[in-house]
């Protein structure tokens, strides 16, 4: 018997092991999600967490049921459901009826992500279009907000939590008032469009606010966001032409159009623009993927951002920009395709 | 123009309710389909209207089906069909004028459903008169069930009644999009789903019988 000899593997470059698979990426996503989580549980108490819990999980049995229906390979491992879910969850109000948030996890699944063929044929962010078909179906319920760090938040729920499904959830007014004195009911993008006040900019940034229960912190999204980017799990430049065009639109409403205008920094702090931004925008799937293509795609969403929220009936306008980009981009990717290497552009003739 | 085929049965009825729906397979009629099934009421009054303008008319052109010289055909359908529109819009007004505000101008725009001219066309301009008016009939009756399908969900999930009678205790949530135009689609597509789910499962069973027939 010989001794085996020693062997010297050679191979040619490149010398990448591989590049990160999509479970990878999404397991990632969702560790970014999980800190963003944690706070709005913090804030709002159990009844984000049953949100966030019930909405995750109607996602997954949803993917769950259409597999099975379709005779498709078990999805769910990769976890773009859960995504989904989160994502979802945190874009709610805190106080939102459970059986309401049971339906928007179906629709975001269903009709966002399932019938156009699965992961990575979705034309727009399977959680948004939940959030849109719910804004539309129940605009109240969405639109009532609840006070952050009510005392025993962690001992009982908002009272509209629990409503029965199919039934009309109860006033949270008086609840409201009684758990935090002054609450008015509205989150500082309400404020300031229908009262005329503003929410300090600090406030904002740590996350001292009312309103959607994951999107309160600006400060804690940036960095879970930083972490994706880092990592080059996450397009850095979308997120950078939204905020940034958002930023600057709203220096121009500013300069020229008076002071009733609020801060640039109050519209990247405020509402769901942070969230929207570094966690939706940012779909793989529903964004154009060539280098210009990211940079237009995220100065027309941060654009009509501020114009929808500025000149529209609503509030806030992030949901609908990103739904209106998200429309856009396969045309901003055809427009914007890169010149092949050695090819030469066909010259009109002088 | 002979009429090759007299033969009268039961399918020449069922066609139109099942095999070739006119909505939910033959996809006409999209207008007054999205547009006035905000309530099974309205649904039902619109599907009948329609149903009574195809059969009219179906006779109609059916009865003048060699005297109308094919030139100008298209036009004396219409003329044909606006008659009968005509009948149904003052009758509405004079017995149900609430409805006749609700419906508005849908009633008037039967005169150019697809579904109407397109039988009085393939169907009635070449069979008999008998034939054309159960034909007509099966299809009104699978436009009209068509339209309950959509207006049932409609106001059941969007209002909490049916037929104007409520379902649930007065804390029902209505879903507000589900009167609105988009809810109008959404219950579209989920039936249509659902029809072709079932059409498929039914023409893949029929397909393990034969087989298990023939192995046996």
């Amino acid at each position: 018997m010989s001794k085996p000899q020693p062997t010297i593997e050679l191979r040619t470059s490149p010398h990448i092991k591989s590049a990160p698979t999509v479970e990878q990426i999404m397991r990632n996503v969702v560790f970014a999600l999980l800190p963003i989580s944690a706070f709005a549980v913090y804030e709002f108490g159990i009844s984000a967490l049953a949100l966030i819990l019930t909405v995750t999980g109607s996602c997954l049995l949803t993917e769950h049921l259409f597999n099975r229906a379709g005779e498709k390979p078990n999805s769910l491992r990769d976890w773009s459901a859960a995504i989904t879910g989160l994502l979802l969850a945190l874009t709610l109000p805190p106080g939102f009826p459970l059986w309401m948030g049971v339906v928007a996890g179906f629709v975001a699944i269903a009709l966002g992500k399932v019938l156009f063929g699965g992961l990575g044929f979705n034309v727009f962010n399977p959680a948004l279009v939940g959030r849109a078909f719910v804004q539309a179906a129940f605009p109240v319920a969405i639109t009532t907000w609840t006070p952050p760090l009510a005392p025993g938040r962690f001992l009982e729920f908002i009272p509209s939590t629990l409503t029965a499904p199919f039934m009309t959830p109860p006033s949270v007014a008086a609840w409201s008032h009684h758990a935090v004195d002054a609450f008015s009911g509205a989150t500082p993008l309400g404020l300031w469009k229908f009262q005329g006040i503003v929410v300090s900019t600090s406030d904002l940034f740590t996350g001292m606010s009312a309103g959607s229960a994951g999107e309160t912190s600006a400060l804690l999204i940036l960095v879970c966001g930083a972490y994706l980017a880092a990592r080059r799990m996450m397009d850095w430049r979308i997120p950078a032409a939204m905020l940034g065009t958002a930023a600057l639109t709203a220096l121009a409403f500013r300069l020229f159009g008076g002071s009733h205008y609020p801060t640039p920094l109050f519209v990247l702090f405020s509402g769901g623009l942070m969230l929207g931004a570094l966690f939706m925008a940012t779909d793989m799937v529903a964004s154009p993927l060539t280098p210009l293509g990211v940079w237009i795609y995220g100065a027309v969403m941060g654009f009509i951002t501020v114009i929808i929220r500025y000149f529209g009936g609503l509030p806030e306008g992030v949901m609908y920009a990103i739904l209106l980009g998200n429309a856009l981009s396969p045309l901003i990717a055809l427009i914007t395709q890169p010149r092949v290497y050695g090819a030469r552009r066909e010259r009109s003739k002088p | 123009m002979k009429t090759t085929d007299t033969t009268i049965d039961f399918g020449t009825f069922w066609e139109g309710v099942w095999k070739e729906n006119p909505v939910f397979v033959m996809m006409l009629g999209m207008c007054p389909t999205l547009a006035v099934t905000s309530s099974a009421t309205n649904a039902l009054v619109m599907g009948v209207s329609t149903a009574f303008v195809l059969v009219c008319s179906g006779a109609l052109v059916s009865m003048l089906r060699y005297l109308i010289p094919k030139e100008v055909r298209i036009a004396t359908y219409i003329v044909i069909i606006a008659t009968f529109v005509t009948i149904v819009s003052y009758v509405l007004q004079a017995y149900a004028p609430e409805i006749y505000k609700v419906l508005g101008v849908f009633v008037d725009l039967i005169v150019v459903n697809c579904i109407i001219l397109g039988r009085a066309e393939a169907y009635a301009s070449k069979n008999s008169v008998l034939r054309s008016v159960v034909n007509a009939a099966g299809m009104g009756a699978g436009f009209t069930f068509a339209l309950l399908c959509l207006g049932a969900v409609r106001e059941i999930l969007g209002s909490g009644t049916l037929f104007g009678v409520h379902l649930f205790s007065a804390h029902f949530q209505p879903w507000l999009v589900m009167v609105l135009p988009p809810g109008g689609f959404f219950v579209l597509g989920g039936w249509l789903l659902l029809f072709n789910w079932l059409k498929q499962r039914v023409a893949s069973a029929g397909t393990l019988q034969e087989e298990t027939a023939r192995a046996q």
